[in-house]
C-alpha cells in the first residue's frame, strides 16, 4: 500500500520549504532525503542514541521519532543552520569529535542547553547531553568543549620540524563539527536503487526458493540470490579461513544471515513486505557441525608453551586460580553499516564505511569475479569501527546489484540488522592458575580459554593466536602454557573488537594477580611492579624486548595509588552502605599483525604548482591517523604541517596502508610516512647540495633550502612532472620485522609493543549491588607522544568501552539488538579520568612511537573488578558485573 | 484520503476513531521504535494539535493532566510536593529529547511493565478519563492497565486526560529508579512513595513499585501497616522483602533476576521512605 503524499510546509533553519511528503514520515528522513540536509544522522531510529537530535521551536527532539506533520508551522533547526559557532569551534579545539557521527546530535543538544543555561556545571552538562550516545570519546572532551566555550583559543599550527608532539586539533575535524562529513549513508546519486536483504528467521536452517521470478515481476523489483554471484561466494578477512558466503546458498548458520537481495526504487523497496517472499525454511538439528570440515566445531587452537608450567604449579610457594566468563560484546558504533556502489566507466566503485579499503576491494573483487583494478573502494567517513568494520558487510551486496543492473545501488543497515549480522567481541570461558615463589616472583602460569567465534571464522584465528601470546600480561613468566580455542557455533559471528581477545584474558590474569598478592600479603601495585617485564627480558614467546615501558607506567602510578587507597580508606571509615575500593591492572599489546607481513606504503610529492601532497591511505575511523601520519611526515621532511594537503584513503589514489587494526597505524604507517618524508628530504638536499641540517621552506612554486650560510632554490615549475603528477616525490614501504611462531608459540610475533596500567576507584552500594566508578588514573607508555590531545581522546574512549564491558554490556542474540536493551555508557556513567603519558622510546617505532588504540581498554575492566573486590570482597566471575551479579557475589563473600 | 489525521478538536478525533480502526499518536516515542518503517504505518490520529489537550491544570481541587502533556511540561508545571515523585520520574524518562516529545498519557497507554510514570501515578490515585463518541468514562489507573502492553481502551476510545484527586495531592513524595546506567535506561526496579504526615504521624502512605511485575503495583499491605504510625525512621522495620515481594511476583529478565528485584525494590522503598521521613523531620 502506497502512503498518500501531501504537500507539507516546514521551516528549517529559517528557510520555508514546501514539499510533497507523507505527514507520517520520520522528520529525520524528510530532512536527509527530502531536503538533502544530511548533517542529521540516524543511528537507531528508536530514540536510543540521540544522533538525529534537531531543535523544534528551540527544544531538542529526536528527528527519528518526530512525524513530519508535527513540525508544520514550527521552527526546525539542524546542524546546517550553525556556522562556525563558538561551540563548534570549541568542539574542534577540544577534540570533542572523533569519528564525528554523534557530533551533530551533540552540538544541537548542547546548543539548546547553552541558550537556557546560566553558569552550567559539569553535572548540568552531563544531564543535558545524557540522551546522546558517543562510542568514541568517553564524553570527557565533549563536556570540556561545552563548558569551555570561547574561553580557550586554538593554538597556531606548528612550525616546520615541530609537528610531532604538538597538540594539533584533528586536521579532518572541520567537516565533522560542521556536520558536512560524508558517512556511509550520506553519499547519494540520482536513480539509485535501494537494496534490502532477506534474512533468516532463525538458525540453523535450510531453505528453498519458490518462484522468485514471478514474485519479482509482481513486485516490480530486482531479486538476486547466491546463484547470481559471478565469482567465489566465499569470503573471510583471513583468506585461508574464508568460509562465509555473501549470500547463503542452501543453508544458514546464524539468525539473520542474508539469503537474497531485493532492489528497486526506494519508495517501493521501503514498503515491500518481505514476508511474502517465496521461500521455504526448514529447521535443521543444531547438533550437526557448523562446518563439515570441523566436525567438533573447533576452528583452531592457539598455543604458547615455554618452560614447564605444570611443574611450576606443583613447586610453587603460592598458587592462585580462577575462572572467568565474558559475554558477546557489541561494538555499538553509532553509524550502522551503509554505502553506495556505482559503475564508473568499466570500474565498479564502492563507497562505504570501512576500516580496511584494500581488503574490502580484494574480498569483494573475488566475490564479484572482478579483477582488482576494476573495483575501486572509496572509504566513506566511518562512524565508529572498533574492529567490526574490518570485515566486509554490505560491500559485495551493493556491488552485485550495481554490477547486475548498471545502476547505483545503496544499502543502509537498520540498527538491528547491524547488531544481528556484524561481528562481536568473542564470548569467552577461561580458567587460569598462576604461581609464585615466597618472595612474590611469578614462577609459572597456565591459561586455558574457549572463545565462541560464532557461525563463521572472521578473526577467530587471530583471537586464538593473540590470546596465548598476551595472556601473561606484561610480566616476566618463565614457565607458561596457554591455549585458546576458537569454536564455531550457530550464533553471531565474533571478530575483531579492540584487543582481539586480549581484554578478556587480561581480566582473568589480573584478577588472579590480586589473589596472589593477598596470599603474599603484598601491596597489589608492588606485586605487579616486582613482576613487570624488564628491558632485555624474554616474553613468554621467548622474544627479547627493548624499550619496555610497563615498569615506568607502574612507577608513575605509585603516588596516585597511595592517594587512591587513602581516599578509599577515609571514605570507608565513615561506615555506611557505600563501600569504596581501588583496583589496578596492566596491559601490553603487540602492534600490527601477528608474525605475518603487514606493510604500509606512503607517498608524498610536490607538484609543479607547489602543492605538497601526502597520500595517506590509513583509514581514520576517529582515532586520528589523518592527523598523526601527516605530523610524522612533516617533521621527517622538514616542511610545516599546515602546508600539507592530505589525499585520503582511496584505492585509486593512495598506496596500501593496510587496515586500521591492531593499533598499527601510528607505528606501521607512521614508519612508512617517516621514511617517505626522509627520502624526499634527502633528494631535495642532494639536489641543492645541502647538508642534513638544512632547513626547507616552500614558497609558492619555489622550494628553498638554507643552512644559515647559503640558500638554494628549486623552481618546481622547471622540473619534469612524473606519471603521478609530481615533480618531486617519494614512496616508501614499511613492514614490521617479525618472526613466525613455532609449534610452541616461540618467536617474535610483533616488532613493537605498547604498555599501560590503570587504577580504578569506585564505590559499591552493598544493598543494591550498583557500582559507581569515580576515577580512573591511566598511565600509558606511548614511546613518543605524537599528538597528546588525540592520544588522550583514545585513552578516554577506550576506558569508556572498558567500563561498559565491566559493568553493563552483554549482547544476547535475538534479544538485545537495539541500543536500549544493549547498554553502553552515557555521559553520566563516566568517571574523572587522569591520564599520564610515559615516553619510553621503542627502538623500532617511528621516532620511538608505539601503538595505543587497543591498549587503553585492556586494563579498565580488570581494574574495576579488582576495585569491586577491594571494596566488598565480592569476586565477580561473570561479566558484566550487573547489580544482581555484584550483590550475589557480595553475599557469597560474606558467606550468606 | 489521507491516512494521517491531525484534528483540531476532540470531537473530530473521536469521530475519526469511531469511523475506522486508527492508532492514536502523540509523542510517538513508543510508536516509532516499534517499527523499522520510515513512516508510521496505517491510519493515525495525531492528538497533539487538539486544543485543550496539553498541559497540567487545577481541577476540582485536584489536577488534570491533558493527554498531550509531555514530560517536559510536567517538569515545568507548578505542582505541590505530592507531585515531586512524578517530576523526578519525568527527568528520568529516556532523555531530554524523549521528555520533550513523549507524553505522560502515552506512557500509560504503552503499558510497559517498566513505564516510568505508572508507579507515581498509581501513588497519586490517578483516574484515567477515556472518551469515545458515545461519551466519557473514568477508570482507576489500576483498572486501566490490564496487563503488560494491555489496556482497557476500546478500539474507538482515546485517553483525554489523567485526573489526580484532591485527596492525593497532599503529602511529600519521592521516586527512585534503579538501572544499569545513568541516563536513557530501562529500569530494573523503581519505586514511588508518597507520605501524608500530620502532627508527626503518618496519616496516609501510598507506595508503588514498577518493573518488578507485569504491571506496576501499589503495596497496599505495607501502606496499611504504616498508616497511623509515628513518622520516624523506626517504621522502616515494617518494610520487609516478604511484604514487598508478596505484592509483586517479580520477573526474571536480562536486566536482573526475580530474587534480586525483590530485594532491590525493598531497599528502594526503604530509601524513598527514609528520605521522606528525614526531610519531614527537618521541616
Amino acid at each position: 500500500m502506497n502512503r498518500p503524499v501531501e504537500t507539507m510546509n516546514l521551516t528549517v533553519n529559517g528557510q520555508a520549504h514546501s514539499l510533497p511528503a507523507d505527514p507520517a514520515r520520520r522528520l529525520s528522513e524528510v530532512l536527509r532525503d527530502g531536503l538533502g540536509l544530511r548533517g542529521t544522522k540516524v543511528g537507531c531510529d528508536a530514540g536510543d542514541c540521540g544522533a538525529c537530535t534537531v531543535l523544534v521551536d528551540g527544544a531538542p527532539v529526536c528527528a527519528c521519532l518526530t512525524p513530519l506533520a508535527q513540525v508544520e508551522g514550527r521552527q526546525v533547526e539542524t546542524v546546517e543552520g550553525l556556522h562556525n559557532t563558538p561551540l563548534q569551534e570549541a568542539f574542534l579545539r577540544h577534540g570533542a569529535a572523533q569519528c564525528g557521527i554523534c557530533t551533530p546530535g551533540m552540538v544541537m543538544t548542547a546548543t539548546a542547553f547553552l541558550r537556557e543555561a546560566k553558569a552550567p556545571t559539569r553535572a548540568d552538562v552531563e544531564e543535558a547531553l545524557g540522551g546522546v550516545l558517543c562510542r568514541c570519546t568517553g564524553y570527557a572532551r565533549i563536556i570540556d568543549a561545552v563548558l569551555d566555550l570561547g574561553q580557550s583559543h586554538t593554538a597556531p599550527m606548528p612550525d616546520a620540524g615541530a609537528a610531532v608532539g604538538a597538540d594539533v586539533p584533528r586536521l579532518d575535524g572541520a567537516p565533522k563539527v560542521a556536520g558536512t562529513e560524508v558517512f556511509g549513508a550520506d553519499h547519494q546519486l540520482a536513480d539509485t536503487l535501494l537494496v534490502r536483504a532477506l534474512r533468516a528467521p532463525s538458525a540453523p536452517m535450510t531453505f528453498a526458493f519458490g518462484d522468485i521470478t514471478a514474485w519479482a515481476a509482481a513486485q516490480n523489483v530486482h531479486v538476486f540470490t547466491a546463484a547470481d554471484i559471478p565469482g567465489q561466494n566465499r569470503f573471510g578477512v583471513i583468506p585461508a579461513f574464508a568460509d562465509q558466503p555473501a549470500l547463503a546458498e542452501t543453508r544458514v548458520r546464524l539468525q539473520d544471515e542474508a539469503v537474497a537481495l531485493v532492489a528497486g526504487p526506494p519508495e517501493q523497496i521501503e514498503q515491500l513486505d518481505l514476508r511474502s517472499f517465496p521461500i521455504t525454511w526448514t529447521a535443521t538439528p543444531d547438533t550437526e557441525p557448523v562446518h563439515a570440515a570441523h566436525p567438533n566445531n573447533t576452528l583452531i587452537t592457539g598455543k604458547v608453551r615455554r618452560g614447564e608450567a605444570k611443574k611450576a604449579m606443583s613447586r610453587a610457594a603460592h598458587m592462585a586460580e580462577g575462572a572467568m566468563q565474558t559475554p558477546y560484546v557489541e561494538h555499538a558504533y553509532i553509524e550502522p553499516e551503509a554505502g553506495i556502489a556505482w559503475i564508473d566507466g568499466d570500474t565498479l566503485v564502492i563507497q562505504a564505511c570501512t576500516q580496511a579499503p584494500v581488503m574490502d576491494r580484494d574480498e569483494t573483487a573475488l566475490i564479484l569475479g572482478l579483477p582488482e583494478d576494476k573495483l575501486r573502494v572509496i572509504p566513506a567517513a566511518t562512524g565508529g569501527g572498533f574492529g567490526s568494520k574490518l570485515d566486509i558487510s554490505l560491500q559485495p551486496l551493493i556491488g552485485l546489484v550495481a554490477l547486475k543492473t548498471g545502476r547505483p545501488a545503496r544499502m543502509v543497515y537498520s540498527r538491528s540488522e547491524s547488531m544481528a549480522t556484524t561481528t562481536k567481541r568473542h564470548p569467552s570461558q577461561m580458567t587460569g592458575q598462576i604461581a609464585c615463589d615466597e618472595t612474590g616472583r611469578i614462577t609459572g602460569m597456565v591459561f586455558d580459554g574457549d572463545f565462541n567465534t560464532g557461525a563463521y571464522a572472521s578473526w577467530g584465528p587471530t583471537v586464538s593466536g593473540r590470546v596465548p601470546v598476551h595472556a601473561s600480561g606484561p610480566y616476566y613468566i618463565p614457565n607458561y602454557h596457554a591455549e585458546a580455542r576458537a569454536n564455531y557455533s550457530y550464533e553471531p559471528i565474533s571478530g575483531a573488537f579492540r584487543g582481539f581477545g586480549v581484554p578478556q584474558a587480561a581480566i582473568l590474569q589480573e584478577t588472579i594477580f590480586d589473589d596472589l598478592a593477598a596470599k603474599l600479603d603484598m601491596d597489589r601495585l608492588a606485586f605487579r611492579r616486582l613482576n613487570a617485564l624488564q628491558d632485555g627480558q624474554d616474553t613468554v614467546c621467548g622474544q627479547t624486548l627493548h624499550g619496555v615501558g610497563i615498569a615506568a607506567c607502574l612507577e608513575a602510578l605509585k603516588d596516585p595509588w597511595t592517594a587512591a587507597l587513602a581516599r578509599a580508606e577515609a571514605a570507608n571509615a565513615k561506615g555506611g552502605i557505600l563501600r569504596h575500593g581501588v583496583g589496578v591492572a596492566s596491559c601490553w599489546y603487540g602492534c600490527g599483525n601477528t608474525a605475518i607481513a603487514n606493510p604500509s606504503t606512503i607517498r608524498v610529492g610536490l607538484t609543479a604548482e607547489g602543492a605538497l601532497c601526502l597520500h595517506q591511505g590509513a583509514v581514520d575511523i576517529g582515532q586520528g591517523s589523518n592527523t598523526v601520519i601527516p605530523q610524522i611526515c612533516a617533521d621527517a621532511l622538514g616542511l610545516p604541517l599546515a602546508q600539507f594537503q592530505i589525499i585520503g584513503a582511496d584505492t585509486a589514489l593512495t598506496p596500501d596502508c593496510g587496515k586500521t587494526s591492531g593499533s598499527r597505524q601510528t607505528y606501521v604507517t607512521g614508519s612508512a610516512a617517516l621514511r617517505a618524508g626522509q627520502t624526499l628530504r634527502a633528494r631535495i638536499l642532494a639536489m641543492t647540495n645541502m647538508g642534513p641540517d638544512a632547513s626547507l621552506s616552500l614558497s609558492g612554486t619555489n622550494l628553498i633550502a638554507s643552512d644559515g650560510k647559503a640558500e638554494r632554490r628549486i623552481a618546481l615549475r622547471d622540473l619534469e612532472t612524473d606519471a603521478q603528477g609530481y615533480v618531486l616525490s617519494a614512496e616508501e614501504t614499511y613492514d614490521p620485522p617479525t618472526q613466525p611462531l613455532d609449534e610452541n608459540g616461540q618467536g617474535a610475533p610483533y616488532a613493537v609493543y605498547g604498555y599501560g596500567a590503570q587504577i580504578a576507584e569506585l564505590s559499591v552500594d552493598t544493598r543494591l549491588g550498583t557500582v559507581k566508578v569515580t576515577r580512573i588514573t591511566a598511565a600509558h607508555d606511548l614511546g613518543r607522544v605524537i599528538n597528546p590531545g588525540l592520544a588522550e581522546g583514545q585513552v578516554q574512549g577506550g576506558i569508556a568501552q572498558g567500563l561498559g564491558m565491566a559493568l553493563m554490556e552483554e549482547f544476547i542474540p535475538g534479544r538485545t539488538e537495539n541500543l536500549h536493551d544493549y547498554l553502553i555508557p552515557t555521559t553520566g556513567d563516566m568517571p574523572q579520568i587522569d591520564t599520564i603519558f610515559l615516553e619510553v622510546p621503542d627502538p623500532e617505532g617511528p621516532m620511538g612511537a608505539k601503538g595505543l588504540g587497543e591498549h587503553v581498554l585492556i586494563p579498565t575492566a580488570p581494574a574495576i573488578l579488582n576495585a569491586i573486590r577491594h571494596a566488598t570482597g565480592a569476586r565477580v566471575t561473570q561479566l558484566p558485573a550487573l547489580p544482581h551479579r555484584v550483590l550475589a557475589a557480595i553475599k557469597e563473600a560474606q558467606g550468606k | 484520503m489521507s491516512l494521517y489525521h491531525r484534528p483540531e478538536t476532540l470531537n473530530d478525533a473521536l469521530a475519526l476513531l469511531q469511523g475506522a480502526e486508527m492508532r492514536v499518536a502523540a509523542g510517538c516515542t513508543d510508536l516509532f521504535p516499534a517499527t523499522q518503517a520510515r513512516a508510521l504505518t496505517g491510519p493515525v490520529v495525531d492528538i497533539t494539535n487538539i486544543a485543550g489537550l496539553r498541559g497540567v491544570s487545577d481541577a476540582n481541587g485536584g489536577y488534570r493532566i491533558g493527554a498531550a502533556t509531555t514530560w517536559s511540561d510536567v517538569i515545568k508545571a507548578d505542582l505541590p510536593p505530592a507531585f515531586d515523585m512524578l517530576k523526578e520520574a519525568a527527568r528520568e524518562v529516556g532523555s531530554v529529547q524523549i521528555q520533550n516529545a513523549g507524553t505522560v498519557a502515552g506512557n500509560l497507554c504503552n503499558a510497559s511493565p517498566a513505564a516510568d510514570g505508572v508507579p507515581c501515578l498509581l501513588a497519586l490515585d490517578t483516574t484515567v478519563e477515556l472518551a469515545s463518541t458515545s461519551g466519557h468514562r473514568m477508570l482507576a489507573l489500576s483498572d486501566f492497565i490490564t496487563g503488560p502492553r494491555q489496556t482497557a481502551l476500546a478500539p474507538d476510545e482515546m485517553v483525554v486526560a489523567l485526573h489526580v484527586p484532591q485527596s492525593a495531592c497532599t503529602g511529600v513524595s519521592r521516586f527512585r529508579k534503579l538501572g544499569a546506567r545513568k541516563y536513557l535506561v530501562i529500569s530494573i526496579a523503581m519505586v514511588a512513595a508518597r507520605l501524608g504526615i500530620v502532627d508527626g504521624k503518618i496519616e496516609t502512605a501510598a507506595i508503588s513499585v514498577g518493573s518488578c511485575s507485569a504491571v506496576a503495583q501499589r503495596l497496599s499491605g505495607l501502606e496499611k501497616r504504616l498508616a497511623g504510625q509515628k513518622a520516624t525512621p523506626n517504621v522502616l522495620v515494617e518494610v520487609t522483602v516478604a511484604r514487598v515481594s508478596a505484592a509483586l511476583s517479580p520477573i526474571d529478565d536480562i536486566r536482573a533476576d526475580a530474587a534480586y528485584r525483590s530485594e532491590a525494590a525493598t531497599e528502594l522503598v526503604k530509601r524513598a521512605l527514609e528520605d521522606l521521613l528525614q526531610t519531614e523531620a527537618l521541616v
